[in-house]
């Protein structure tokens, strides 16, 4: 999938005093882009060639049945007043209900969501950790060897079919070798021993003190995490390389140089620390695209997250629970985006 | 003109015509692309992909939809299927060689549509300014934020599966980076003297836009293109998995994979084939498209 | 396993012994059976509204029925359960159940005639979808009260007309003849919804199990019922998780982290054959795999041509590769072993014979498009149709969309040709029977969407009336052979091509006994496993 990337959107400094306008503004726009990501969510929905009502009553419905949720779905009114209650009930916090399972989709969203979030977290750690310093090395060696490799690997990452690779790992990582769990998050020894408190498997148990449970999670998490964390790897590490690149190539380098600073003083001390904030947008844009949840890798792991939540929703036409999961994906990407907007304003070296 | 000459002339430092500029100018790329070994990597495979769809009527010993279902299923390196057939019997060499026509296609078009629509988004947001530029940012923010596949899968889901609703669908997802990238572009070009003293002749803004913004926002798009290739054909191959892209009995390779992956445990090279032929095609857009950017993008230029 | 992998396998594996001690193989609690199977079709477990394959198999081991299927002993028919004994009026129409005693429901509460009548009146008014197998027999809201009646320990039931009293015993087995427990549901009432709503994801049976958990897509739990009246079930506790992939699933029988995988293709079948510790057994199902044609074309309302259709497919090819173990072939629309079924499958690949009767039609050349859902083995049997349609100079397009995409243009009779499959809703004949070979109203008006005889716009040339006699015929003998007659002149003359019938292959770790999985009539039944 693509990867966006703010930086080549080189923004304009705004002057000091419009920083509260500035943050109104920027509240106004997180609102509309909401609103309009809503708006074409829910007109998809209702232009889409797969009755909700047919995925409710099942095909064998008489005509009487499926009259009846027609009119409990409200769908005989016009379009536009549909979204009027549901943006009204959006508001207070109510998703409404999925169609097919007749649970509130913020309950569902609550159970999906964490299985995501740690997903997600322990592969963008993945990829920092790695990321950075493979970035930082390859763009250090400069074409040599160890920068071809490097670059090859973080391509071979970026070129690799997910789904293929993660039927391989299983495979092997779990068919044969038999070094990490299986499809799901936990072996069923293990399952409903810990009470749920923020839904993430390894969180929960290590709180209550289960460290059996936390290893056995984290045997399950390991294998699609690290699938992911190289994904966000080869970005990163990318990213990384031309950000130093460019660090490397200016004037201030040189004369750092010149002054007889150590090799490891200029790398780190100067040009590592004026990428930082630069980096920090490219994690959040990565962990933002994890955040998403990558529907092949859910399905392959059989982890129930909320990528496959949302499209196994979409491909049943349950509407409610799309909206509800497309807003939470949306209202993350937005913060993400404006939170490393932001760093990148105050902390942009270039525009002090 | 003999050969010194020739060189000679693309070398110049002291370009007689606007042609003779940029022809000097693509020619230095061209020495620099030629030298990035893995660039040219990249690029001799997409070349060989290229001939590869060209000639596949040729190259292909098979009829890539034959079925034998008394064959199906036969490992690597057997006699007469050198990479062995699939599930009803066809033989994968010969659906691969086709497949790379799909690939070609897919590839192309998106290639097409995406950057263009973004380019005319951005460029005219950029320019223009003001309500025409906070509405549209904001339609960019909305597609930007929306979960891609599920934003795919929606459209192919309205549109109908199919390669061209494939194609189209992965457009629509892909625009918005372009839209950004452009308008980032128009804005510092907008403010030139260059673009000023234009204005002041009383071009108007269409020309403009058309005639001085759209080239130069050129080598930073191609950039990101090849860049991005790889994520169109991982998103179509992502389609055809889920059973939206291509239609059967088309070999695409994402499909092929989707329907190979049934056997993934023991046929395994059912699957793994496609596989491969995406990975090498995904390489060589991104090999290339990291050799272009040191090549075209400002940034990294001169180092 | 073919040299390569198994090289590369036995290297790995090699490897892996001269580095680490084998792992140890998992295994799952010995009073809990892990089951992995697909159940992202289950929308909710209420008996009243409940009608997907993987809702029946929960249902049917947490509700007990008026009468119901012994697992042991599936060919004996409806057997006694909750009605002890019962008896049918002299005009036929009402039929006395005599409830047993000594029932309770898991909150407790002893199972009474008022339960039972309350179940059955709640899933005729509650009209969801499965309700019209109550309502055919006159049942409606309106008239509950009188024709569903209860007399201190016996609960009688009459009908509009008289029918064969296996029909309606046999309708009774279905999952909405789920008896609940009144007092438990009527306490969990919002809004006069009768607790379908607290239902959905709750449950209130007699039956071995309770609900104990269900997170969609994700998994069902299931607890022993302590308040059970039969013996306490060997497993206390069935967890069915949902795994989508096959290999998936084969990895994790394979591993023993579960013991059941009943999902597994015919690939990973042979495969886990060879797996140590592991067993397969195949037990057939109701389900038949069938193309129809659309009445609405021209040419295929051509007599000639709908027989042609039916000499152009490969079906000894399919049955015996990407089908093979799956699916066997039969060409009649009752599966096996229901009563009336008939074994005569004329139908095999010939071309020729296809080409003279399109000739004699008088159609040289056909396009036409397939309608098929995105499951792999649909898309096969697809592929395959167009391979040998095209032989015979029909262009066969084929549409892949989601289920409820293709569904949705089947129902609007708007495809040409629909590729599928059809489960029985209950276990008597004229579950199918009513739906293959019953069109009392072809018109579009009629919107009878449930009729596949409807969806594809066919009159059925005097079979509707023949089955409207079948059903109320009550000599079981004479009601079977009126179905092998009906089946006789469907083969023939029908757009329907009815192809496969279903086989489940389970594959189980070989502790594992006594899983039963209700064989062509009914659904699985975790009660009996031991381990």
């Amino acid at each position: 999938m693509a990867v966006t990337d703010p930086i080549s959107e080189g923004r304009l400094q705004a002057p000091f005093g419009q920083t509260i306008l500035r943050v109104i503004a920027t509240f106004g726009s997180i609102a509309v882009t909401m609103l309009g990501l809503l708006f074409v969510t829910f007109v998809i929905g209702r232009i889409m060639p797969i009755d909700p009502v047919l995925a409710i009553v099942g095909e064998r419905a008489p005509q009487a049945t499926y009259d009846a949720v027609y009119f409990d779905l409200g769908l005989d009114k016009p379009v536009i007043v549909q979204f009027g209650y549901y943006i009204w009930d959006v508001l207070q916090g109510d998703f409404g209900d999925s169609l097919l399972n007749a649970r509130p989709v913020s309950e569902d969203i609550a159970r999906v969501f964490p299985a995501t979030l740690e997903l997600a977290t322990l592969g963008i750690l993945f990829g920092i950790l790695i990321g950075t310093p493979l970035g930082v090395l390859s763009a250090v060696h400069q074409g040599s060897w160890i920068d071809q490799i490097v670059r090859f690997v973080a391509l071979i990452g970026y070129s690799m079919p997910i789904f293929w690779l993660g039927l391989m790992g299983l495979l092997i990582f779990y068919g044969l070798l038999g070094w990490v769990g299986g499809p799901g998050r936990l072996d069923i020894f293990f399952e409903d021993i810990v009470p749920t408190r923020t839904g993430m498997i390894l969180i929960d148990s290590a709180i209550s003190g289960h460290w059996d449970v936390f290893r056995n999670a984290f045997s399950h998490i390991i294998l699609p995490a690290s699938l992911l964390g190289y994904y966000s790897l080869a970005y990163i590490s990318r990213m990384t390389r031309s950000f130093m690149l460019e660090q490397l190539s200016s004037e201030y380098i040189l004369t750092a140089r010149v002054k007889g600073l150590s090799e490891r003083q200029v790398i780190w001390g100067h040009a590592f620390k004026n990428i930082r904030v630069q980096l920090v947008t490219v994690m959040a844009l990565s962990y933002a695209n994890l955040l998403e949840g990558s529907v092949l890798t859910e399905i392959i792991f059989s982890w129930p997250g909320i990528g496959s939540y949302v499209t196994t929703a979409l491909l049943s036409a349950d509407m409610n629970a799309v909206l509800g999961g497309t807003v939470v994906i949306g209202l993350i990407f937005v913060c993400l985006n404006v939170l490393s907007d932001l760093l990148y304003r105050i902390f942009d070296p270039r525009s002090k | 003109m003999s050969e010194q000459t020739l060189l000679n002339w693309l070398l110049t430092d002291e370009p007689t015509s606007r042609r003779h500029a940029r022809l000097t100018r693509f020619y230095q790329g061209w020495l620099a692309l030629r030298a990035n070994t893995l660039a040219m990597l990249g690029l001799s495979i997409l070349i060989v992909l290229t001939l590869m769809a060209i000639l596949a009527p040729v190259l292909a010993p098979h009829d890539p939809f034959v079925q034998n279902l008394g064959n199906r299923l036969q490992p690597l390196g057997s006699t007469d299927h050198l990479l062995g057939t699939d599930s009803l019997g066809r033989d994968i060499l010969s659906r691969l060689i086709y497949g790379s026509r799909i690939t070609l296609y897919i590839v192309a078009l998106v290639a097409l549509i995406a950057p263009i629509a973004g380019l005319l988004v951005g460029t005219v947001s950029g320019y223009a300014g003001g309500w025409v530029d906070v509405i549209l940012m904001r339609i960019t923010d909305v597609f930007l934020a929306f979960p891609r596949l599920v934003l795919a899968l929606a459209f192919v889901a309205v549109l109908g599966a199919g390669i061209e609703n494939a194609v189209i669908a992965i457009s629509l997802t892909a625009w918005p980076p372009y839209a950004r990238i452009a308008r980032a572009e128009t804005l510092t070009i907008r403010s030139s003297d260059y673009i000023s003293a234009i204005r002041l002749q009383g071009a108007k803004p269409l020309r403009i836009i058309t005639k001085h913004i759209w080239p130069l926002c050129m080598s930073s798009l191609i950039v990101r293109v090849t860049l991005d290739m790889a994520g169109i054909i991982l998103a179509a191959a992502g389609l055809g998995f889920l059973g939206l892209g291509a239609q059967p009995p088309s070999p695409e390779w994402g499909a092929m994979i989707s329907e190979g992956r049934r056997f993934i445990l023991d046929s395994w090279w059912v699957a793994t084939i496609p596989g491969l032929a995406i990975f090498t095609v995904s390489l060589a857009f991104n090999l290339l498209g990291d050799g272009l950017r040191d090549v075209l993008d400002p940034k990294s230029r001169g180092q | 396993m073919n040299t390569l992998s198994k090289l590369l396998s036995s290297g790995i594996i090699s490897l892996t012994t001269a580095l680490s001690p084998i792992a140890s193989l998992a295994a799952t609690p010995a009073d809990t059976l892990v089951v992995a199977n697909r159940i992202d079709d289950i929308i909710t477990i209420d008996p009243a509204e409940s009608f997907e394959f993987a809702g029946s198999d929960v249902s049917r081991n947490i509700y007990q029925k008026l009468v119901n299927f012994d697992p042991f002993n599936l060919d004996a028919g409806y057997q006694p359960e909750i009605a002890e004994s019962w008896t049918v009026s002299s005009d036929g129409r009402s039929i006395t159940f005599q409830i047993r005693d000594g029932l309770t429901f898991a909150s407790g509460n002893p199972v009474t005639a008022e339960d039972v009548a309350f179940s059955l009146r709640r899933a005729v008014a509650l009209e969801k979808t499965p309700s019209f197998i109550l309502t055919q027999f006159g049942f409606s809201a309106d008239n509950i009260k009188e024709t569903i009646t209860t007399d201190g320990n016996s609960v009688t039931i009459t009908t509009d007309k008289r029918y064969a009293t296996s029909f309606v015993l046999n309708c009774l087995t279905a999952t909405i003849g789920g008896i609940v427990d009144m007092k438990t549901v009527m306490a969990n009432e919002v809004n006069g919804d009768m607790g379908n709503e607290w239902l959905k994801t709750h449950s209130a049976g007699s039956g071995p199990y309770i609900l104990s958990s269900w997170k969609p897509n994700e998994s069902v739990v299931l607890t022993a019922n302590p308040n059970y009246a039969g013996s306490a079930p060997a497993m206390a506790r069935v967890v069915i998780r949902h795994v989508q992939e096959s290999a998936s699933q084969r990895l994790l029988l394979e591993r023993g982290d579960i013991d059941v995988a009943r999902n597994l293709n015919t690939e990973d079948i042979k495969g886990a054959r060879e797996a140590d510790g592991v067993i397969v057994e195949d037990e057939l199902r109701g389900r038949l795999m069938y193309f129809a044609l659309n009445q609405k074309h021209p040419d295929l309302a051509k007599p000639k041509v709908r027989q042609a259709m039916k000499y152009l497919v490969d079906y000894k090819g399919m049955e015996s590769s990407f089908l093979d173990g799956q699916y066997v072939i039969h060409q009649n629309f009752l599966p096996r072993t229901f009563l009336g079924a008939v074994d005569a499958n004329p139908f095999s690949l010939d071309i020729e014979k296809a080409k003279g009767l399109l000739a004699e039609a008088g159609v040289d050349s056909l396009e036409l498009e397939v309608g098929v859902r995105e499951a792999q083995e649909r898309i096969e049997i697809a592929q395959s149709l167009q391979n040998t349609f095209a032989q015979a100079g029909i262009k066969l397009n084929i549409t892949v969309g989601t289920a409820k995409q293709i569904l949705g243009r089947y129902r609007a009779r708007e495809l040409d040709v629909y590729l599928g499959a059809w489960g029985p809703d209950y276990p008597d004949p004229n579950t199918n029977a009513a739906t293959f070979a019953f069109n009392p109203d072809n018109s579009d008006a009629a919107n009878a969407t449930g009729i596949l005889a409807w969806r594809n716009s066919w009159d059925t040339g005097g079979l509707t009336e023949k089955t409207a006699a079948a059903v109320v015929e009550s000599d079981r003998n004479k009601r079977s052979e009126m179905y092998a007659d009906i089946q006789a002149i469907f083969r023939d003359t029908s757009p329907f091509a009815i192809m496969f019938q279903r086989i489940e292959q389970t594959a189980l770790r070989d502790n594992v006994e006594n899983l039963l999985l209700g064989g062509a009539t009914t659904a699985a039944s975790y009660w009996t496993v031991t381990k």
